[in-house]
């Protein structure tokens, strides 16, 4: 069964084509791997997928919602972990989780059992009534993957969860998704730039770049397609080994800067 | 309905734990009741209008109100552009219902910030009637809220805090001048009258002035009628400026 049915979805910025008519299918109980190289387009289809984007054209099925039509079902359905930090740094941790709980219509009884477990599972109980302001990057990431599984969704998606992480946290962290995953059957969507992380859990990779899907099927498959050693190769091979600007932390109105000046 | 409440309760918090700017948002509330109160207060006093303080208290509780609310509405750029705005926005809520907590959230903290003023203005000499101290407290809840959904509906527009001098010093500061808030509305220049009459802050000047004193330029029922219908519009218009909004 599909989790998840992508139709032809293009999005346009102005006059520049970000997604470009792509359609892939993700299935439910999968972990999903959405790669490709800085600006080729990957936190736009998420951000379509999660109804924070409206695509300029073409279709979403995401746990069987259309997610355009019916977004207020989509959001009962998905966790997800930004590119960009979302946390309120003013609020503890307890209370970052309590708000997403509320927000989400979680009963007390259901969510104060659930935060612990959650705080517990991240590593982070101790520090529930610490603010977050004075969390290091990988704690707020931790803490944002426990709030992403507040509501037990049934798809996690996650851009660039392990960004500026050391290895024991990435490693920590993808320990956790991969038991999830595992254990409670959640659909895993996640792009990152680490190849061993993709190697290491993902059952299906897609290749996005310049608004295009590339490629997508197994690990093995597209190794095979792209007649590499191993997936970074395949990678570079497919995707060229130019240098793509730097995106990380830009604001939305300086990228929009940046584009005019590019263009 | 909850998820009004966690949005209300969250701006509280903000507000409550920034203690320092609860304490710097009242230098300008008592610099205008010093300054301008006591400096104008014999001319004022010697043009025949009685005590400058009894006037111009209600007009400065109205400034602290208002600047608090807008700004408080404003915070949701910060929180565009700290991504808290994402969190909410993927979140089972309706647009309208964040824009409502937003508005409550404002509106309330503002009115902590005016109630604090009030009594500030009690020791600088303010001697309201005491007795329509309810009606005081609808006129400038309406205020609050009329003016934190202005501010949440304008936030809406922006992507970052660039237009913020803009804002403040075209359309927040006019607001407070032209509102009656520091010189009566009586027997002003054509331009001016109109202007003070089409601002919907006047109405809740004179409304709270009258509450306090029992004189008013505006019936109160007209003036309870346009704070809040204005307040409905701009709700309607912040409801449309967040469905379009995407991150
Ligand atoms: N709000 C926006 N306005 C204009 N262009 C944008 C906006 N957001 C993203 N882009 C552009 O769209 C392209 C794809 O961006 P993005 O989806 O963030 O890439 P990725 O996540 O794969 O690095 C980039 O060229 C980026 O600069
Ligand atoms: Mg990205």
């Amino acid at each position: 069964m599909n989790i998840i049915e992508i139709k032809n979805i293009t999005k346009k910025y102005g006059d520049f084509t970000a997604v470009n008519d792509i359609s892939f299918d993700v299935k439910k109980g999968e972990v999903f791997a959405f790669l490709g190289p800085n600006g080729a387009g990957k936190t736009t289809t998420i951000k379509m997928l999660t109804t924070l984007l409206r695509p300029t054209a073409g279709e979403i099925l995401l746990n069987g919602h259309n997610v355009m039509e019916n977004p207020h079902q989509t959001r009962k359905s998905f966790g997800i972990v930004f590119q960009d930090p979302s946390l309120d740094n003013e609020l503890t941790s307890y209370e970052n989780m309590q708000f997403h709980a509320i927000l989400y219509g979680l009963k007390k009884e259901v969510y104060e059992k659930r935060i612990v477990d959650l705080l517990n599972l991240v590593e982070l109980y101790d520090r529930k009534d610490a603010y977050v302001k004075n969390f290091s990057g990988g704690m707020k990431r931790r803490l944002e993957i426990a709030r992403g599984l507040l509501h037990s969704p049934t798809v996690l998606f996650l851009d660039e969860p392990t960004i500026g992480l050391d290895p024991q946290t990435r490693n920590h962290i993808w320990t956790y998704i991969n038991n999830l995953n595992k254990k409670e059957n959640v659909t895993i969507f996640f792009t990152t730039h680490h190849m061993e992380e993709v190697e290491r859990i993902a059952q299906r990779v897609a290749i996005i770049d310049h608004g295009k899907i590339l490629i997508i099927g197994t690990i093995e498959e597209i190794i095979q397609k792209a007649g590499a050693k191993n997936l970074e190769e395949a990678f570079i091979t497919l995707t060229g080994s130019t240098i793509r600007e730097e995106e990380v932390n830009v604001g939305k109105n300086q990228m929009r800067i940046s584009n005019k000046l590019m263009r | 309905m909850t998820a009004i409440y966690i949005l209300w309760l969250r701006q509280l918090k903000r507000f409550i734990r920034k203690k320092t700017s609860i304490v710097g948002a009242l230098g300008q509330p008592i610099i205008f009741l010093l300054a301008i109160g006591f400096g104008f207060g014999p001319v004022y006093a010697k043009a025949g209008a009685g005590n400058y303080i009894q006037f111009l208290a209600p007009g400065i509780i109205v400034m602290s109100v208002l600047f608090t609310s807008i700004f408080t509405g404003l915070e949701i750029i910060w929180d565009k552009q700290f991504g808290f705005l994402k969190e909410t926005f993927v979140a089972p809520v309706s647009r309208f219902e964040i824009l409502l907590g937003k508005t409550l959230g404002g509106a309330t903290v503002a009115m902590i910030q005016g109630i604090l003023v009030f009594l500030i203005s009690l020791v600088a000499g303010f001697r309201p009637h005491l007795a329509s101290l309810p009606l005081a407290f609808l006129f400038l809840c309406l205020v609050a809220i009329l003016a934190s959904a202005l501010g949440a509906a304008i936030a809406a527009r922006l992507d970052d805090m660039q237009g913020f001098p803009l804002i403040f010093n075209f359309l927040v500061q006019p607001l407070f001048y032209l509102s009656g808030a520091i010189f009566p509305i009586k027997n002003l220049p054509s331009v001016l009258d109109v202007i003070t009459r089409i601002n919907p802050f006047s109405y809740g000047v004179d409304g709270l002035r009258g509450a306090f004193s029992g004189v008013y330029v505006f019936s109160p029922l007209l003036s309870l009628g346009v704070l809040f219908g204005v307040s409905i519009l701009i709700l309607a218009v912040g409801a449309y400026q967040f469905s379009k909004v995407q991150l």
